[in-house]
């Protein structure tokens, strides 16, 4: 248990505050590829995928495209990138790395979750009178966001862990406490900074998690509680 | 939309394999290369002699040297290049499995002893001496090195007429790049202010410090001196008279069993190589392709002829 306690130490030691990078800084820069780079790749996926959902065509081209992009390796793709395009533009060179990895997993949750919706939910609104675009945004969008969202957590998952190649190319974030600890052989930082990224990772889980829960339209969380609650009816003690 | 899949999932499966077959030829056809080469010598001397090398083209081609060195003397060798990095393979020396590798003095100095104060190229080899494991021998180190020093452009040095380090020292709004790890060491900004007195700024550039300096984004770069960018890039290299940098001269370790049978040889090679032709050697690799057999053959009928 010793090495861990070292990299609790290295992790709350008042050094960390100073120096080239201070940890804090590091956190942040880390946060604002990882949300930078999901909120890009949510742009373009999103649209694509209630496009996909919504008229039922392309999926198979969209998942070989975004399966093809995401299985390149993200470190050899930021490399090639800033080897193309430039030294002075090697933030982008990242981004776009991020942004690829991130678009299948967003793109996976905006179809399929629509993709879920029973298909008599949809015709009932359609025997209602409702125009197509009624029944993306009155349907479709709000039954599918809660599979929506836990394809963007999954994405968040997948780059706040990978982010930290962005210190290869000199772009800080908690790659850089890594790279550090590695060449200077020091171990308690090295596990320091790992378990910072793991608690960073955890945490944008849980909030993710609780997104996923909150965005549950009521109807469908009334419909679900009643189900559980006639399951459950026995165990239930009686209200006066 | 199944018949696309079914005519798009082959193609993939297909392009995977053959990238696998290729990548698996790549590294077979390397072990038979070099099995191949011990194969038509007499061994008029008893034992083989393994011969390692790091996995890095640099040393790998120093090892190919050695091995092409003790093979013209009549030794039997083998080769068992690319180990990796020196947690992988200083296990394999010391334990006798490997006979002879190419290493560099200051930065294996550091491995074995952590606070090593030694500098200077002769200092830093005494120091090796007392600190490596009995098992093994340092031969001559050779006056080839392939350490850590400070670049700038040639340009930047014309402009502001420096030559050396200690020229940089006045000049305001320096940046100095280089691997993250820098600013932890001695010779890293600390050093540069205390040592020859220059204030810097660090900005940790990793793999991108070269252009990042021709692009003028910072104004002196850590670069390994024995790096070809150096050359390709018109980079001048500060001199160092103070000693900032650990001295990592190119230097034969070789097990105490083979150390004296194989060092006339070997400290040939170690005396006749000059650091500007170690760079030379790394442009041909990396610049020009040139097989590491090649460079190294050439270098032998240059040198040893």
């Amino acid at each position: 248990m010793n090495v861990f306690l070292d990299a609790f130490a290295w992790i709350f030691s008042p050094d960390r505050t100073t120096g080239y990078l201070p940890l804090w800084e590091a956190i942040l820069q880390h946060l604002g590829f990882t949300f930078g780079s999901v909120a890009i790749a949510a742009a373009i996926a999103v649209p694509a995928g209630w496009a996909i959902g919504h008229t039922g065509k392309g999926r198979e081209i969209a998942v070989f495209l975004s399966g093809a992009a995401r299985s390149l390796p993200s470190l050899g793709l930021v490399v090639l990138l800033y080897l193309v395009i430039g030294v002075n533009f090697k933030e982008q060179a990242a981004v776009v790395a991020f942004v690829l990895l991130a678009i299948p997993s967003i793109l996976a949750g905006a179809y399929a979750g629509i993709e879920a919706i029973n298909r008599s939910t949809i015709d009932a609104g359609r025997a209602v009178g409702m125009t197509p675009s009624q029944v993306l945004w009155k349907i479709e969008v709000p039954l599918g966001l809660p599979l929506l969202i836990g394809g963007i957590r999954s994405a968040v998952l997948q780059v706040v862990a990978t982010v930290t190649i962005a210190a290869y190319v000199g772009l800080g974030g908690l790659g850089f406490a890594l790279i550090q600890g590695i060449q200077t052989r020091d171990s308690s930082q090295i596990l320091g900074a790992s378990i910072v990224v793991v608690v960073l990772a955890l945490a944008l889980d849980a909030v993710f998690a609780l997104i996923q829960r909150i965005v549950v339209p009521r109807g469908v969380v009334s419909q679900n509680t009643a189900r559980a609650g006639r399951r459950n009816r026995r165990a239930l003690v009686p209200r006066t | 939309m199944s018949i696309t899949r079914t005519r798009i999932l082959p193609a993939v499966g297909l392009a995977a394999v053959a990238v696998f077959a290729l990548s698996a030829c790549g590294s077979s056809d390397s072990l038979e290369g070099s099995g191949s080469n011990n194969g038509g010598n007499s061994g008029e001397k008893s034992s083989t002699i393994v011969v390692g090398s790091q996995d890095y083209y640099s040393n790998e081609i120093v090892a190919e040297i050695y091995a092409q060195a003790l093979e013209k003397a009549d030794f039997t060798v083998e080769r068992n290049f690319a180990i990796g990095q020196r947690d992988a393979y200083v296990p394999s020396l010391e334990d006798g499995s490997v006979d002879l590798f190419p290493e560099y003095t200051g930065n294996l100095l550091q491995y074995f002893d952590k606070d090593a104060k030694a500098t200077t190229p002769d200092d830093v080899y005494a120091e090796l001496e007392k600190a490596l494991p009995d098992n093994l021998k340092a031969l001559d180190y050779s006056p080839a090195t392939d350490q850590d020093s400070y670049n700038v452009t040639a340009d930047f040095a014309k402009e502001n007429n420096v030559s050396e380090i200690g020229d940089l020292a006045g000049i305001s709004d320096l940046t100095l790049g280089g691997a993250p790890e820098l600013e932890k060491r001695p010779y890293g900004p600390a050093g540069l202010k205390s040592v020859y007195g220059v204030d810097v700024k660090f900005e940790a550039t990793a793999n991108t410090t070269v252009d990042e300096l021709v692009a003028g984004n910072i104004q002196v770069a850590n670069v390994y001196s024995a790096d070809p960018l150096i050359k390709t890039k018109d980079l001048v290299t500060l001199k160092d008279p103070k000693g900032l940098f650990l001295a990592s001269n190119v230097v034969p370790i070789a097990s105490s069993d083979v150390a004296d049978e194989i060092s006339d040889v070997i400290n040939k090679v170690s005396a006749a190589m000059s650091p500007e032709e170690l760079v030379a050697m790394n442009v041909e690799s990396t610049v020009d392709q040139r097989s590491t057999e090649d460079i190294a053959k050439d270098w032998i009928a240059d040198n040893l002829g």
